[in-house]
């Protein structure tokens, strides 16, 4: 069974509302007894207001975790992209609204190999995971490199942050205004193939399924290991309602299973990922 | 104050328990409640053997609702005997197995199964998942299949015997009826509404199975309406859910009948749901009065309808 600590639900305060963008923005939230217990790659279950249309939280990967200058967490951030309903109130709320928060949820990256390094490869929002994993590889004096791709220049977000903690950065846009012209996946297969193989290398994804799957592919094709973060429709986030399966090979077993994305998740190896 | 309910040889503390389905097998929620101080867990539903379920998407949202169509994924009644029960047990729950068959036999072969299990408080007979299309359903929208598979059952055990009604019929009340006759301990009710929700861009199903099984607020006033309607056709126990969020919404369903309810839709938007409704039901027995909760039980008064503020 999978252990894991208790979740806390949060009746948080928003302090602050950047908007990033005309689609993006980042929400900090004062639950810093989520904050506290985050390890990268886990989430929140998250939800404005009480009305019940809509009636579920939303997952949100937990983007920052804010300290003072003691070290002490005083809040935790969501990196939101609006698309939705839940995701349009989430651009709109001002600083006093209150949001749901329960969290931390799921299953957290793993740490690199011995003496590796660590690729981050982020695909526009999927960027949201790797504040906290960024951070973390820092303090472990791990080498990280971040692969960040986006629609346009104008939605690289949080560069000079990545480039405080010391992390390389590698851009791509789809429009060529910043970067390469065109996926993340083709700066990332380039430098791929200059690794010595089988390496030491682990490839951290998150961003669009069709991302993720070729950025997993990619890493197995050079040998390197590989974690993906999942997004997927989740009804409650704690194991209860079976609804976010995603189809996973287990070692041993030729038969693919549904496993539930949030517990035996967000963060799965790559490899074992069954791709649509 | 007296919380308590009886359901044939289960004596449970309080009137609230875990929905199958909304609820894992009960141990993926331990560490935000304890188990113990539910009045049941009604486990996820359970074939003979494990199902894989359908493919996603499972579920979408539609206005104070949601469409579910998992399609029963699950481990099987030895995997959950082997690797679930135990622990269950060991957390002090008393557990309500809902039990899923395609044929009479796997029903009477899954309770006799299960009957030799300590750690067994009742069975669910889910003869109403809209879902699939081999389940039980065929039982539940038929009088004569309700009959006679919780007849069959019946003989079968001594464990308590819950069938789990659709209300996807004109008269739930007349299978409320025909379950009672069949020796059945209590009822529960409601299952999810059949339903649809189609995405209009791309004039495609939201949901992998097409259909799904709508639960939720949207649901509650049609499930208090059955659980009323039922409590007029039969004396056995009622266990009465379809959108509970809050003590009000538990308090409405006792007062149609229900002796007891489940909750299912709710924890997944709070799964610290369970001590705010205790709490609410204190607090209402507390305000009027009211020793053993028990007694409000089909206590609606019809004389007048309520003032409109209320
Ligand atoms: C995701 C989901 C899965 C469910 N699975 C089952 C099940 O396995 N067996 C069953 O009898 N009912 C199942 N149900 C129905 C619930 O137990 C309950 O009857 C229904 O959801 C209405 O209650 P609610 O509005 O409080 O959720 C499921 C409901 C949902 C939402």
């Amino acid at each position: 069974m999978i252990v894991r600590m208790s979740p806390l639900d949060i009746d948080a305060t928003v302090i602050s509302n950047v908007r990033l963008s005309a689609d993006y923005n980042v929400l900090t939230l004062a639950a810093p007894e989520i904050g506290a217990e985050t390890e990268p790659g886990q989430f929140l279950m998250v939800k404005p207001g009480l009305g019940t249309d809509p009636l579920l939280r939303r997952p949100f990967s937990v983007f920052e975790v804010l300290r003072d200058d003691l070290g002490t967490v005083r809040a935790i951030s969501i990196l939101n992209k609006r698309a939705g309903v839940t995701t349009g109130r989430l651009y709109t709320l001002e600083p006093g609204a209150r949001v749901a928060c329960l969290g931390p949820l799921g299953t957290p990256f793993t740490p690199p190999v011995n003496g590796g390094e660590a690729w981050m490869v982020a695909g526009g929002v999927g960027l949201a995971p790797f504040a906290t994993l960024a951070e973390a590889l820092a303090a472990l004096e791990v080498p990280a490199t971040l692969f960040y791709g986006a629609r346009t220049g104008e939605e690289l977000f949080y560069l000079e942050f990545f480039e405080r903690l010391g992390v390389r950065i590698v851009l791509a846009t789809e429009d060529g205004s910043r970067g390469t012209h065109g996926r993340v996946t083709v700066p990332l297969e380039t430098a791929l193939g200059a690794l010595p193989a089988p390496g030491a290398t682990t490839v951290y994804a998150c961003g669009p399924e069709p991302m993720l799957a070729a950025v997993a592919r990619l890493a197995a094709r050079h040998d390197q290991p590989c974690e993906v973060s999942l997004e997927r429709v989740m009804g409650c986030g704690l194991g209860g309602c079976y609804s976010c399966v995603v189809p996973v090979r287990s070692p041993g077993d030729p038969q693919p299973h549904f496993v539930r994305s949030c517990i035996a998740g967000p963060v799965f190896d790559g490899a074992a990922v069954v791709w649509e | 104050m007296d919380l308590s309910v009886r359901i044939g040889s289960l004596e449970m503390p309080n009137p609230l328990i875990a929905a199958s389905g909304c609820f894992g097998y009960g141990l993926e929620y331990e560490e935000v409640v304890n188990l113990a101080s539910l009045g049941g867990v009604a486990v996820k539903g359970l074939f003979l053997n494990a199902r894989e379920g359908h493919p996603p998407p499972r579920i979408v949202e539609t206005p104070s609702g949601m469409l579910n169509a998992i399609g029963l994924q699950g481990i099987g009644v030895h995997r959950f005997i082997d690797e679930r029960l135990p622990r269950l047990r060991e957390a002090g729950a008393r557990v309500i197995v809902n039990i899923c068959g395609t044929t009479i036999d796997e029903y009477v072969e899954l309770a006799k199964i299960l009957s030799q299990e300590e750690g067994v408080g009742a069975l669910e007979l889910n003869i109403s998942c809209p879902n699939i299309k081999e389940g039980g359903i065929q039982f539940g929208c038929s009088l004569t299949g309700t009959h006679a598979v919780v007849s069959a059952v019946r003989k079968a055990t001594t464990l308590p015997v819950i069938p789990k009604l659709t209300p996807n019929v004109t008269a739930p009340a007349t299978f409320a009826r025909a379950a009672e006759d069949a020796g059945a301990d209590a009822i529960s009710l409601v299952n999810t509404f059949l339903a649809l929700a189609i995405d209009v861009e791309s004039r495609r199903p939201r949901l992998s199975n097409v259909l799904g099984g709508l639960s939720g607020p949207a649901i509650r006033p049609i499930a208090v309406r059955m659980v009323w309607e039922c409590r007029q056709e039969v004396k056995i126990p009622i266990i009465g859910m379809g959108g509970i969020m809050d003590a009000r919404d538990a308090l409405e369903f006792m007062i149609a009948g229900a002796n007891a309810v489940q909750i299912g839709t709710a924890n997944f938007v709070d799964p610290f749901v369970w001590g705010k409704i205790l709490d609410g039901l204190t607090s209402y027995m507390q305000r009027h009065s009211i020793a053993r909760l028990q007694d409000l039980v089909g206590t609606m008064d019809t004389s007048a309808p309520a003032a409109a503020h209320a």
